[in-house]
């Protein structure tokens, strides 16, 4: 892909940039606080799209100042699951919106292999297409390793 | 080796024979603002506003230094306060925290009040995400944390109060710019306390021990209170009040300020009572916000001298958290 140099999976925020520097998550988290929003780290090596709800890292972190804590629990997550990929998520419990707010990639995996895309002869001549991550040809937990 | 990398940086910045502004830099931070609110609102407590002048000062001086990278590691501030029950250890701690804003030592400056039940957990692996929770709250401001010595309970060795003290020190120790930690108790458990966790002690740079009040300071904080509840003695109340003070110190369970916050409660209790049963006359405003000599002479103390029913003001620690949380 043109765009999409290395292969890197696009989810969320920022993702076609750079990958972030502590400093820059820093003061997105701080913008998430500053709205009010709770702040949480999650963590998954199935990268496909429709895999919506990643794992949560630790607790939620509510009523938090200051990004020091969640940078702390993202390098604490790091530690553990170095080849995951990690996401923040801000959620806004205001009502009426009640859904994550924000939502970026922070970490992942050293090598990312993209997709293989699947073709399935229907009846009628007519295709039907899918993508499957190459990496969840492995069972959980040791893919990415 | 490291010299010459500091003489390197040092012509990055300014150079050694310019000079910087001390007087300057201190009217910019609006220190002298903090100080003065401090005198004018918190009456006595001279040896810790000479520390909090101290820290002040070396924290303007280190930002100075900064100019001319001069390096040297942020200072600790992590803090144990230790007094009688009533001198204001946490009023203290809470102005701690706006301090250290002004001074730019903390980020957000705000205060998080726990104690030994928010830090334990009550099974094997709750109490460190416990913990963690708390100090994460914290971070950008200052974790006061009353009555520390619960935290550790020697006689019984399974008890999860140590890995909190563990995960704290660490946090102390890794995180000195995120966040300052202030322990407060009373001062023979707190020295307890101290004796068996000697990392605690060497890690708090600042042990702080507020001092009793006198009956002079005492009546200038009863004045002070009712001020900013709009109340006022009258001339003779005033007087019955000083006669008061001297009275309730001899008496058990005496808990210097909140003592007095206590029985001016109870003046306005009786004072209500006063008004109510006078009440086929008019009232004027200044009857509503006046104390007279018979509201506070018609306490126990006066007449008996014995604690009022109510009185048990010395133990009553719940009561000053729920104030506590009134006032936030």
């Amino acid at each position: 892909m043109m765009t999409n140099h290395g292969n890197r999976i696009t989810q969320g925020q920022f993702s076609f940039l750079p990958d972030l520097t502590d400093e820059q998550i820093t003061l997105q988290v701080k913008y998430a606080l500053k709205n009010g929003w709770a702040v949480n780290v999650e963590y998954t090596d199935d990268p496909h799209p429709r895999n919506t709800y990643w794992e949560m890292f630790g607790m939620p972190m509510f009523d938090l100042k200051d990004p020091a804590g969640i940078l702390m629990e993202i390098n604490e997550c790091r530690k553990t699951f170095p080849n995951h990929y990690i996401r923040v998520t801000a959620y806004d419990s205001t009502r009426g919106w009640e859904t994550p707010r924000m939502s970026f990639i922070v970490n992942r995996p050293k090598n990312e292999p993209g997709y293989r895309l699947m073709r399935q002869e229907r009846s009628g001549r007519s295709i039907g297409y899918t993508i499957v991550p190459y990496s969840t040809d492995k069972p959980e937990g040791e893919r990415y390793s | 080796m490291t010299d010459t990398k500091i003489n390197e940086k040092r012509t990055s910045s300014l150079a050694g024979d310019m000079s910087v502004d001390l007087d300057a830099e201190f009217k910019k931070s609006n220190i002298q603002e903090v100080l003065d609110k401090l005198d004018r609102e918190l009456i006595g407590l001279k040896p810790i506003k000479t520390r909090i002048r101290e820290i002040a000062a070396l924290l303007l001086v280190d930002r100075l230094r900064k100019q001319f990278e001069l390096l040297s590691e942020t200072p600790t501030l992590h803090m144990s306060f230790t007094g009688n029950p009533g001198t204001g250890k946490t009023t203290v701690a809470m102005r701690m925290g706006e301090i250290l804003k002004r001074l730019g030592y903390v980020r957000e400056g705000h205060l998080v009040t726990v104690t030994r039940d928010d830090l334990v957990g009550q099974y094997i692996g709750h109490t460190a995400p416990k913990t963690k929770e708390v100090i994460k709250k914290a971070m950008g401001g200052v974790l006061f944390i009353d009555e520390a010595y619960y935290l550790y309970k020697p006689e019984n060795e399974r008890d999860y109060g140590a890995e909190s003290i563990e995960i704290l020190l660490q946090v102390m120790e890794n995180n000195r710019d995120d966040l300052v930690v202030i322990l407060a108790g009373y001062k023979d458990k707190m020295d307890r306390f101290f004796q068996s966790n000697p990392g605690m002690r060497s890690r708090i740079a600042h042990h702080l021990d507020f001092p009793d009040y006198s009956p002079d300071e005492l009546l200038a904080i009863a004045k002070l209170m009712l001020a900013q509840q709009n109340y006022r003695f009258s001339p003779d109340g005033e007087k019955a009040f000083a006669e008061y003070i001297p009275l309730r110190m001899k008496l058990p369970h005496f808990a210097n300020a909140r003592s007095i916050r206590n029985a001016l409660d109870r003046a306005r209790l009786r004072q209500a009572n006063r008004l109510f049963a006078s009440r086929s006359k008019n009232l004027t405003k200044v009857d509503l916000v006046t104390l007279e000599a018979e509201d506070i002479r018609a306490s126990r103390v006066f007449q008996e001298g014995k604690l009022d029913i109510d009185g048990d003001e010395g133990t009553d620690k719940a009561e000053e958290a729920r104030r506590l949380k009134e006032v936030k």
